[in-house]
C-alpha cells in the first residue's frame, strides 16, 4: 500500500505538489491521472525519495522509502526510461542492479526474458529504441519481484503491441495481489487498465475514485477528466 | 499481502552490496579499461622515454622515471569524475539511489572500488615505469633499484598518486555532477592553475596536486628548493594530498544527502 499525505513540494515560488494525500492499494491498477505539469513525476520523486517533499510524507507499506530495508524486493519503479548508463549492456545494467539487493543473478535472465529483451541483452542499451528502453526500465523494475510498482508514464515510446504488453503485464500484476500505480496523460488508455484513478492538477487532488464512478459523473471518463482539469491547465485552444 | 514469490533475505542492504554494485558498474564500462590501459602505457612509454635521454647520472633517476605519472593522473581523475557524472547525464543516478537510498553509502562504495581499482592500476604503472626507465637507461648511467634508499618508497607513493587523484575526482563530480565542468575543474584544478601559479604566486606552487606528487611523494632525491619553492616532504605530500580527496569526497557526499537528484 503507498499512502501519501499532505505532500507538498515547491520549487522557488512555484508549487509543484499541494497537500496531495491519497491511498494506492495491493490488488489493482491506480491510475494516477493529470495534465502534463500537474505535478505527477514530482509526485512520484517524492514517493521514492529522490526528492525531499517540504511537507508531509508518503510511506510504503507503513515506511518511508529511506526506511526500506532491500528497496528493490519491496519497490519497482521507472520514472524515466533511461534512467540507465548509455554504454552499459542492459545485462551488466541489470546484474549491478541485482547485486545491490542481494537478488539472485539467474532473476536477470528470468526478467530479460519476461520484458522481451533476451536477445538484445549484450547491447550498449545507448542503442536502444524508447520503446526497447521502457521494456528495460520494466525489467528492472520487476528485478526484485516487489509488491509495488511505480510506473510514471510507462506506454510512451510504446507501439500497439507494445501498449498492448503493458497493459496486459500491469493487470495481471495487479491481480497477483500487486500494488500497482501507473501515472499517464492519456485518459483512454487509463480507462482501460486502471480500476482506481487519482486525478491532480496544479498538485492538488481533483479526485480518487474508481473508474466507473469517475465516467458516470459526465457521462465519460474524458468529459469527466476535462471538466474536473479545467482550472489547471495552463494554456488550452479555445473551442465553442 | 502480496503473492511475491521471491523471499526477501533478512537483514538490510550493507556495504558489501553497494560495492558489489559499482564494481559490476566500473567494469562494464569500456572507458574504464580504456583509461587504465592507457595510464600504465603512458607511464611506461615516458619512463622509456626520459631513460634513453638520460646523460646525467647523479640526476633523480627514480623521480625521471616516474615522470609520466604526472600525464597519467588526468585520466584517473576523469575516471573518477565520470563515475559520479556520469549517472546524472544518463539518469542512472534514480536507478541507483532507487536501489541504495543510503546515499552517503553509495559514494563510500563507489569511492572504495574505484580507489582500490586506481590503487591497483597505479602501482602496477609506477613499478613497470621505474623497471622499464631503468632498463632504457644508456650503460654509462648506473640503474637505480628498490632496494637503494627512498627508492621503494617514490615508486609506492607515486602510484598512490592516481587513486588520491582518482578519489579526488570521484568528488569533484559528486560536488559538481556536470561532466564538462568537473572536467574543467579537474584539469584547471591540477594541471592549469599549476601553470600559473608557478608564474605568478611560487609559493603556492608546491601544494598543488600535480606538485605534490611529481616533486614530492616521487623523489629520492629532496628537491632543492627554488627560491621562495619548497616542496613537500614525501609523506607531507601524501597526507595533503589524501586532504584534498577526502574534503573533496566529505562535501560531495554532504551534498549528495541533502541535494534532490
Amino acid at each position: 500500500m503507498i499512502e501519501a499525505r499532505g505532500l507538498t513540494k515547491r520549487y522557488g515560488s512555484t508549487v509543484a505538489v499541494d497537500a496531495l494525500s491519497f491511498d494506492a492499494r495491493p490488488g489493482a491498477v491506480t491510475g494516477f491521472l493529470g495534465p502534463n505539469g500537474a505535478g505527477k513525476s514530482t509526485t512520484m520523486r517524492l514517493i521514492l525519495g529522490l526528492d525531499d517533499p517540504d511537507a508531509g510524507e508518503a510511506r510504503i507499506g507503513g515506511r518511508r522509502y529511506r526506511e526500506l530495508d532491500w528497496p528493490l524486493r519491496e519497490v519497482g519503479a521507472v520514472l524515466e526510461a533511461r534512467a540507465f548508463h548509455p554504454g552499459r549492456s542492459a545485462h551488466a545494467h541489470l546484474t549491478a542492479l541485482a547485486a545491490s539487493n542481494d537478488i539472485p543473478r539467474s532473476r536477470v535472465e528470468e526478467v530479460l526474458g519476461i520484458v522481451g529483451l533476451a536477445d538484445a541483452a549484450g547491447r550498449r542499451a545507448g542503442q536502444f529504441s524508447l520503446g526497447m528502453a521502457q521494456r528495460l526500465g520494466i525489467a528492472a523494475a520487476l528485478l526484485g519481484d516487489p509488491g509495488v510498482l511505480l510506473l510514471d508514464e510507462p506506454v510512451n515510446g510504446l507501439d500497439p503491441e507494445g501498449i498492448r504488453w503493458m497493459r496486459n503485464l500491469l493487470r495481471s500484476l495487479a491481480a497477483e495481489g500487486r500494488v500497482v500505480f501507473v501515472s499517464s496523460h492519456l485518459i483512454g488508455e487509463m480507462a482501460r487498465t486502471a480500476e482506481r484513478l487519482v486525478v491532480i492538477g496544479r498538485g492538488r487532488l481533483l479526485a480518487a475514485a474508481s473508474v466507473e464512478e469517475l465516467s458516470a459523473r459526465s457521462g465519460s471518463l474524458e468529459e469527466a477528466f476535462l471538466e474536473m482539469t479545467a482550472d489547471s491547465v495552463d494554456y488550452r485552444a479555445w473551442t465553442s | 499481502m502480496t503473492t511475491t514469490s521471491s523471499q526477501a533475505p533478512g537483514g538490510h542492504y550493507r556495504f558489501a552490496q553497494v560495492a558489489r554494485m559499482e564494481w559490476i558498474k566500473l567494469r562494464s564500462l569500456r572507458f574504464t579499461w580504456w583509461a587504465l590501459g592507457a595510464t600504465v602505457a603512458g607511464a611506461v612509454g615516458i619512463a622509456v622515454a626520459v631513460g634513453v635521454n638520460t646523460e646525467d647520472a647523479a640526476a633523480d633517476l627514480t623521480n625521471n622515471a616516474l615522470a609520466g605519472i604526472a600525464l597519467g593522473l588526468l585520466l584517473t581523475g576523469v575516471l573518477g569524475v565520470l563515475a559520479m557524472t556520469g549517472e546524472y547525464s544518463s539518469g542512472m543516478i534514480q536507478a541507483t539511489l532507487a536501489a541504495i537510498p543510503n546515499r552517503p553509502l553509495v559514494l563510500a562504495a563507489k569511492g572504495a572500488v574505484l580507489g582500490v581499482v586506481a590503487l591497483a592500476v597505479g602501482e602496477a604503472a609506477a613499478f613497470i615505469a621505474f623497471f622499464a626507465g631503468a632498463a632504457a637507461l644508456p650503460a654509462a648511467v648506473p640503474a637505480p633499484t628498490l632496494g637503494q634508499p627512498g627508492v621503494l618508497r617514490a615508486v609506492i607513493l607515486g602510484g598512490a598518486g592516481y587513486c588520491l587523484i582518482g578519489l579526488f575526482g570521484l568528488g569533484l563530480g559528486a560536488i559538481i555532477r556536470h561532466t564538462p565542468g568537473a572536467i574543467v575543474v579537474l584539469v584547471g584544478g591540477v594541471y592549469v592553475l599549476a601553470q600559473m601559479v608557478a608564474a605568478f604566486a611560487p609559493a603556492i606552487m608546491p601544494y598543488l596536486p600535480v606538485s605534490i606528487v611529481a616533486n614530492s611523494m616521487s623523489v629520492v632525491q629532496p628537491a632543492p628548493a627554488e627560491g621562495p619553492v619548497r616542496f613537500l616532504s614525501p609523506w607531507a605530500g601524501l597526507g595533503m594530498l589524501s586532504l584534498y580527496a577526502a574534503v573533496t569526497l566529505g562535501a560531495g557526499a554532504w551534498l549528495l544527502a541533502r541535494r534532490d537528484v
